[in-house]
């Protein structure tokens, strides 16, 4: 993969861009859709059946596995060891990095050590985010993507869109041009009388990554889980591809964020329910592979793990956000959230798009720089993805919170920004309410003005404010904006005493101006 | 019982209608409400765009506006939300513990409209009229962050004369968001115009919702487009009653004569 989000503009620019490109939002109401629908069902099949009898419904399932996630953190040293001694007693070799780099370089080592030039990859988020295939290219190692999503990914030279369906932006016709021209620089080429149909794009796709599956010496994965009384990861999927990359190859490296560490086996329970209803919206996935360590004469023989760091305690040092580390990676909040299903995965310039992106992007990276602070108001806060989290991570919450590290990150800035200066004043109007009536009065005065040069009126009469220029052309520039009222509700209660004097009908309606004349 | 009205920022400079129209409605509900002068706003426009420090003062403002009210009820579950979720979070930034106190006192007994009419009153037939077709929008805070569930539904399909459409997507937010529909107006428009085009399938005359702010911007979309159809705050129409009725298409002009 080629691609880079390094260099992406913020959430506003790239946004404006994505929302023009007609064939992925066609794309995004589609497939979020479809999905949103699997997944109420199955919601609504979790909480039939405790109406019938069955012990616990989807929000005691929710609470459970928000638990599990959320003792696993508050213990992450002790967890931690206990999950290194129980993978090193079961043969693997447990390696630790604190950043993107030291991973890359270990899982290079580990290529190189067996004479690797090439490598299989399960569909991992975490290895993306580490950016292994390019620091594998520098190193003069292929790094296949097996997924059948992200080899349409990688094939384009694209980036990924979606954390579980990552190609979301690409229709059928693109993914059959993509497998013709691309697969024959890569390996075995699509066959010639391709056509756009789904069993036959699989098909091709079978064909070309069998030769790599037979073939590679080094397996590279993540996992959904790391179970650490039992040295155990999991990883979890659709396609059988993810098992062939696990089984395979006589070597497996995986990198696993330190937050993946799940207490006991009992405890995957909630989890492996949690997940695919919330993500592919199943009630099972097809594929759950485990394996604990080295099983001689049965698949890999070398296992390394790599327990990687790379932002993630400092998001536990953050009291709000540190809940972003529940994630499970399963992407409901994707799929409900509006603002992803308009401006798309890109527009958020990371591998962890949507409302999940928006926090765990700066919770990841620290904020002060400009497109990671642009992020946590990447969203209009509708709540939608907190009510749709498996783990019940109140995004929103935290959206706010980081919104406050990035206006704290300002709070010395000379000349301030326009919009400080704004809340500042707004800020000195609201806290006395003699500065508010005054403010008011002068509206109702430009309210006056503005109706009078109106125009156009609102159904009802109630002229509006016109086009107006300056900032004020984000609103206008699109949505009708009504003038402001000739008398405040305040004035009202002051002029009739709350109503009980009779209302004049001298006296100018709230909704209409002087200018209007009958 | 003493009740507070906190008609909110937005209605008392933008919406007096919808202020009058909640003290119309709870009078003849009997209810005796006063609207305290010194309040100001719930300061949500600064919390939720990261200006903390900010919005001290203004809970402040709040916490001693609405002292010893038993009930402060606002027409706009954003507000409320602030009010019940937010507040404490902006007492304990200002580090003054007697703030802290004040907030405890104000948040639990803050109600938007139609919670303090079902839950508090026990009413949902409030002796409305309002012969129009209308479809209802449930407003993401109302719905997400106050759980009002269907009691405005339950409050309109009392209103006489009224007939309800179904909004298709009803749940989804209209692209409102505070600052966001100025900070990222591009995606807040592409999501007003598919809200818009919902209410335009159902048919319907009149779009309601209980909060001012989502209506300016899904209102001031259908306007721009010349959509035909009008936004109106529940208050309203649960205040229309056969002698006082309220938005017929020229209710506001007639308002105007002088």
């Amino acid at each position: 993969m080629s691609g880079t989000f390094v260099g992406m503009p913020v959430f506003p620019t790239a946004a404006r861009a994505a929302l023009g490109d007609t064939q992925l939002r066609h794309n995004l109401a589609h497939a979020t859709g479809v999905i949103r629908a699997k997944r109420a069902k199955l919601v609504d099949e979790v909480e039939a059946a405790h109406a019938a009898g069955a012990p616990g419904g989807w929000e005691d399932l929710r609470l459970a596995g928000a638990a599990v996630k959320q003792r696993a953190l508050d213990d992450l040293a002790g967890q931690l060891e206990l999950l290194e001694e129980s993978l090193t007693k079961a043969g693997a070799v447990v390696h630790w990095a604190r950043d993107a780099a030291e991973a890359n370089a270990i899982v290079a080592r580990v290529a190189k050590s067996h004479g690797a030039d090439e490598v299989v990859k399960v569909k991992s988020m975490v290895t993306q985010e580490i950016g292994l295939n390019e620091a594998l290219e520098a190193e003069g190692i292929a790094a296949w993507e097996t997924d059948l999503a992200e080899l349409i990914v990688q094939l384009a030279d694209d980036l990924p869109s979606h954390i579980l369906v990552p190609a979301i932006h690409r229709n059928r016709a693109e993914v059959r041009e993509i497998f013709l021209r691309r697969m024959k620089d890569v390996g075995r080429p699509a066959p010639a009388d391709l056509t756009d149909e789904p069993k036959v794009l699989a098909a091709a796709a079978r064909e070309h990554l069998r030769e790599k599956f037979l073939r590679a010496k080094v397996g590279v994965s993540g996992a959904n889980f790391a179970v650490a009384e039992t040295g155990t990861l999991v990883v979890v999927e659709s396609e059988g591809n993810g098992r062939m990359c696990l089984t395979l190859p006589e070597v497996l490296v995986s990198v696993v964020g330190i937050e993946k560490v799940v207490p006991t086996f009992a405890e995957l329970d909630p989890l492996l329910r949690l997940l695919p209803r919330s993500s592919t919206g199943e009630r099972m996935n097809p594929y759950t592979s485990t394996w604990s360590g080295v099983t001689p004469g049965d698949g890999p023989q070398e296992v390394h793990v790599v327990l990687l760091d790379n932002g993630r305690t400092n998001a536990l040092a953050d009291q709000v956000g540190r809940q972003a580390l529940r994630c499970i990676r399963c992407s409901a909040c994707l799929n409900v959230c509006p603002v992803y299903e308009r401006a798309g995965g890109h527009a958020y310039g990371s591998v962890y798009p949507g409302p999940i992106g928006a926090i765990l992007n700066p919770l990841l990276k620290g904020t002060g720089e400009k497109q990671t602070d642009s992020l946590p108001y990447a969203s209009s806060l509708c709540g939608a993805c907190f009510e749709a989290c498996p783990v019940r991570i109140d995004i929103p919450e935290v959206l706010v919170h980081l919104r406050t590290k990035v206006v704290d990150g300002h709070r010395g800035d000379f000349p301030p920004k326009a919009e400080a200066v704004a809340m500042k004043g707004a800020a000195w109007a609201f806290s006395d309410a003699s500065r508010l009536g005054l403010v008011e009065k002068a509206s109702g005065l430009s309210g006056r003005v503005l109706g009078r040069l109106s125009k156009s009126a609102f159904p009802g009469g109630r002229p509006t404010a016109g086009r107006l220029a300056g900032p004020a052309v984000a609103w206008t520039g699109a949505r009708d904006l009504p003038a402001p009222p000739a008398e405040s509700f305040r004035q009202w209660w002051a002029r009739t005493d709350g109503g009980t004097r009779p209302d004049s009908t001298a006296t100018p309606s709230s909704t209409t101006t002087e200018g209007e004349t009958r | 019982m003493r009740v507070a009205l906190m008609v909110t920022c937005i209605n008392d400079a933008m919406f007096p209608d919808t202020g009058k129209a909640v003290v119309r409605l709870l009078r003849r509900l009997g209810v005796d409400v006063e609207f305290p002068a010194s309040q100001t706003c719930c300061s949500q426009p600064m919390v939720n765009t990261g200006y903390l420090d900010e919005a001290v003062p203004v809970v402040r403002t709040f916490t001693e506006a609405f002292a010893g009210y038993d009930a402060i009820i606002t027409p706009s579950g954003s507000c409320a939300g602030c009010a019940r979720h937010q507040h404490g979070m902006v007492a304990e930034r200002s580090g003054d513990p007697a703030l802290v106190k004040a907030v405890a006192e104000t948040s639990p007994k803050t109600y938007e409209l139609s919670e303090f009419l079902v839950d508090v009153l026990g009413v949902t037939d409030v002796g409305a009229y309002f012969p129009h077709t209308v479809t209802y929008h449930p407003t993401c805070h109302s719905l997400r962050m106050l759980g009002v569930g269907d009691r405005p539904r339950r409050l309109l399909e009392n209103v006489r004369g009224l007939r309800l459409r179904e909004l298709p997507a009803a749940e989804q937010c209209c692209g409102f968001g505070g600052t966001f529909a100025v900070k990222n107006s591009d995606t807040s428009v592409a999501m007003g115009s598919d809200k818009a085009r919902h209410v335009r399938e159902t048919g319907a005359e009149v779009l309601v919702a209980g909060d001012n702010s989502c209506l300016m911007h899904i209102g001031g979309t259908l306007s721009r487009q010349q959509a035909g159809v009008r936004v109106m705050h529940l208050a309203e129409i649960l205040a229309s009653t056969e002698d006082e009725p309220a938005g017929a298409s020229t209710a506001s002009h007639e308002g105007s004569a002088r």
